[in-house]
């Protein structure tokens, strides 16, 4: 650990790079999930569906990819982690099962009450998971109960608090957001682009106030949100950036330059995904009810030697990974294209 | 309300991973045979080449997105359910779970985006490049997954340690908390039960697959439709199931040879084998432990010593040599393992025969034998299901098995009470693994949840193979095809990319007729 790298904190700094290409990826086609609610007939309903069509389920191998990542690098907060919040998971992943199946399911019988109750499923499905992944980081921002072991001690109904649900909620505008930018790249022109442009507005409006709020919330409640900020001076730049690509997105939207708009949308969850990091650093899980409880990162982490391995494994991976992601980004760019007979 | 959290837990994972296992052995068999065509068509450049794989193809996406909804449960359910067995291994397992995501599943699903959807947008190399990439990711995924479960059955390679907070043992009520870490990587990967249990289930998928393609074309065969189309399928996939069928009876020897020496207790229970010394082969039977006998036996004398020692004396370790809580559950064990044996010789003997009268010109007049395989592909699904049955109930009641202590003859080392002695601290009781924060209500209640949701995926998943399945492959039609000059330029053409990544593509031609 003192020679070369501090293995267990380049870990949690990969991790929550993981994390961030989750809630940057998936974090859109969620948000389009999320919008789908307020689509007007069918055809917007499939240009929603079509947008996200070939990519949606590689989005997803990032959340996978960072339960195994965390498992390998971290067993102790794996265990901890997933255990104790044993329901919030489960809905999440019935959230996540139920949101494949109405995609792949709505268009299989032709009757349109058929099909709106899986449209309305696959907006459901969307929310839910949004919701509960904010409730879930609410939830490791302000520390759960923990034993001198690192068990879960405390109860369901604890993690449903309001700080939870403030997080939660700040969590479902932020991909509402991410995914309107996101539909109106896709779009082609029509009445649908005029309205998603004000969707844009709305939901980064609702972003704000809820991104005001929770800061507020934090600064008062959390002192240790911040505690780390007095000895790593970089950390307060990560705040200006983040404040100022909030106000970017406006400004590109403004300015027409919506690619712009939808990279400062990335780069912002990115930066709050970093700010949540700082957060926690040294913990990965954090005792609510004794701070001497809490699972650092070098209390949590696997060996050394596997943790190198692990490095190795990713640093050959991943290049390979950004790659063909990239591949296919690609090759579907562009606009979706719904054929117009029949509507 | 006091539920058995250790029994709920085990019921949710046999349940979720049993659901999930339908669909990848289907996708890598599968994947076996798209590569097959696809790479026929651009040397060929038959159209019916084409055909095919594009029918193949959205058969094989349908499989594919139910083995992923499914399969992300499985990366949080250690987490989730089995807390305990976490800790305890996350350093060696937790390692070929993430690598089976960096290496695998990335792999797998941005190239099957180009498969489903690229047709008209990449060239036919690169999506050929594409399928072979996909059919890599299964492979890559299987032995990832193979090494996790294999260094639970026989593990090696690491060493058992205390874990550490702020740099001391984390003692607990005077006990230090232990755990396993890897020691030598190699050694993990390669654990003695790796390579054949690797082999053992990659074969098991290429006869799935192969299956799978052979019912639903001697379907078509039987209703007269897409003759030529069925027909070449059927004998591509046909040659694959023979050879992997017989090939799987010679992996499945050298496994139970593997098992007797590293895993005896579960030998035991397989062969319902109670007493130590000349064991019999037993061909029926239902064993009864309480009297520690195989009721119903029809056996062969001293098969079982000769198949797993060539010696038909030599005696082979029985159940009495265990404590019986040290015992795996001796019924399931041995009907699940010797209904699989039955499912694999079935399967020899019908891929023989129709190969035979594949020779001879005569398969497809054969409408009775078309109707059996129609229905046969329901015997490798389960001979797949009960496989992995016998496997992981067979190591009960252990979930990591502990190392049994052997001589220099690699015999095992009985205690002073007459019993083979386990290296105890390296092994992990499935009974201690749970998550303790968890409660029973809370695992019910998960239970119920999956058991109603993958209720509804499954039908979703017979209702859309059966409507492409119904659909049948297009018409094929010669010279229809422009070829593309390369990827990129392709990819300048306007996107059209509907739908999901199984279906909604059709939608709107579907629609257009109404």
């Amino acid at each position: 650990m003192i020679e070369g790298f501090d293995l267990p904190a380049v870990w949690f700094v990969l991790l929550g790079l993981l994390l961030a290409g989750y809630a940057v990826l998936d974090g859109f086609d969620l948000g389009v999930g999320i919008l789908h609610f307020f689509a007007k007939d069918d055809r917007e309903r499939r240009i929603f569906l079509n947008a996200i069509g070939p990519i949606w389920d590689g989005n997803e191998v990032w959340l996978v990819v960072f339960g195994g990542a965390l498992f390998a690098a971290f067993p102790m907060a794996y265990a901890t982690l997933f255990s104790g919040l044993y329901l919030v998971f489960m809905l999440v992943l019935f959230a996540l099962i139920f949101r494949a199946v109405s995609i792949d399911f709505r268009s299989k019988i032709h009757s349109p009450r058929w099909r709106s109750f899986w449209d309305f499923g696959f907006f459901f499905a969307s929310f839910i998971a949004t919701f509960l992944f904010g409730v879930g980081i609410g939830n490791m921002m302000i520390g759960v109960p923990l034993d001198d072991r690192g068990v879960f001690i405390g109860r369901f109904l604890d993690l449903l608090n309001p700080y939870a649900l403030l997080v939660g909620a700040l969590t479902l505008a932020m991909f509402a957001m991410h995914g309107a930018i996101y539909l109106f790249l896709k779009t082609p022109p029509g009445r649908l682009l005029v309205r998603l442009r004000s969707m844009m507005w709305h939901t980064w409006g609702i972003f704000l106030v809820l991104y005001l709020l929770t800061t507020i919330y934090t600064l008062m409640r959390i002192p240790r949100a911040v505690a780390n900020f007095e000895h790593l001076p970089w950390a307060g730049g990560i705040v200006v950036l983040s404040v100022f690509l909030i106000a970017n997105i406006p400004r590109s939207i403004y300015r027409r330059r919506y690619f712009i708009a939808f990279f400062s949308s990335s780069f912002m969850i990115t930066s709050l995904v970093s700010l949540f990091g700082i957060a926690l650093w040294p913990n990965l899980v954090t005792a609510s009810n004794n701070p001497a409880f809490s699972l650092t990162v070098y209390d949590a982490a696997s060996s050394e030697a596997t943790l190198k391995t692990m490095l190795i494994f990713v640093l050959v991976g991943m290049p390979f990974v950004l790659t063909y992601t990239g591949i296919v980004y690609w090759t579907f760019r562009g606009k979706v294209e719904v054929p117009e007979e029949g509507y | 309300m006091d539920l058995d959290v250790v029994l709920l837990s085990r019921l949710q994972f046999a349940f979720t991973v049993m659901f999930h296992y339908l669909f990848p052995p289907l996708t890598i068999g599968m994947g076996i045979v798209l590569v097959y065509l696809e790479g026929m068509y651009l040397r060929t450049r038959e159209p019916i080449y084409e055909t095919a794989a594009k029918f193949w193809t959205s058969i094989f996406a349908v499989n594919f997105a139910v083995g992923v909804a499914s399969g992300i449960v499985m990366e949080f359910e250690f987490g989730t359910n089995w807390a305990v067995y976490s800790r305890f291994v996350g350093d060696v397992f937790g390692s070929a779970l993430a690598a089976e995501g960096i290496f695998a599943f990335f792999l797998e699903s941005g190239f099957l985006a180009v498969l489903v959807f690229g047709w008209d947008k990449v060239s036919p190399g690169f999506h050929f490049f594409s399928t072979v990439m996909v059919a890599l990711g299964g492979i890559f995924s299987s032995i990832w997954i193979i090494v996790a479960n294999s260094w639970q059955q026989t593990p090696a390679g690491h060493r058992i340690v205390p874990v550490l907070r702020n740099g001391k043992p984390w003692i607990v009520n005077g006990v230090a908390m232990m755990r396993a870490e890897t020691a030598d990587l190699w050694s993990v990967v390669f654990n003695p039960s790796t390579v054949n249990r690797l082999t053992h289930t990659l074969i098991g998928a290429f006869i799935l697959g192969a299956f799978f393609i052979m019912s639903i074309s001697a379907w078509y065969i039987l209703k007269g439709r897409h003759l030529d189309f069925a027909r070449r399928s059927f004998t591509g996939a046909l040659l694959l199931a023979v050879l992997s069928s017989v090939a799987q009876l010679l992996s499945g020897h050298f496994n139970a040879r593997m098992v007797a020496r590293y895993q005896p207790a579960k030998l035991a229970a397989f062969e319902g084998h109670f007493q130590t010394g000349p064991a019999d082969l037993h061909l029926t039977g239902i064993p009864n432990p309480e009297e520690r006998r195989v009721d119903y036996s029809i056996a062969i004398p001293k098969g079982l010593s000769l198949l797993a020692k060539h010696d038909p004396s030599a005696p082979v370790i029985g159940l009495d040599r265990f404590r019986p809580e040290d015992w795996p559950p001796v019924r399931l064990s041995f009907l699940s393992y010797h209904i699989m044996v039955a499912l694999g010789i079935y399967l020899i003997v019908l891929t023989l025969f129709a190969s035979w009268l594949r020779m001879r010109g005569s398969l497809f007049d054969k409408r009775w034998l078309m109707w059996v395989f129609v229905f046969s592909v329901v015997a490798p699904f389960a001979a797949n299901q009960l496989g992995w049955v016998a496997a992981e109930v067979g190591r009960q009641p252990w979930t990591v098995h502990p190392r049994v202590v052997t001589d220099a003859q690699g015999e095992p080392v009985l205690d002073e009470a007459g019993f083979v002695q386990y290296v105890l601290n390296e092994g992990l009781r499935t009974s201690a693994a749970i998550s303790e924060a968890v409660r029973g209500e809370q695992v019910l209640a998960s239970v119920v949840m999956f058991g109603l949701i993958y209720g509804v995926l499954f039908l979703v998943w017979v209702f859309v193979l059966h409507q492409k399945i119904q659909r049948g492959p297009e018409p094929v039609t010669p010279g229809a095809h422009t070829t593309r000059e390369g990827f990129l330029r392709a990819a300048e053409d306007r996107v059209l990319h509907e739908g999901s990544l199984t279906e909604l593509k059709e939608e709107g031609r579907e629609e257009s007729n109404d």
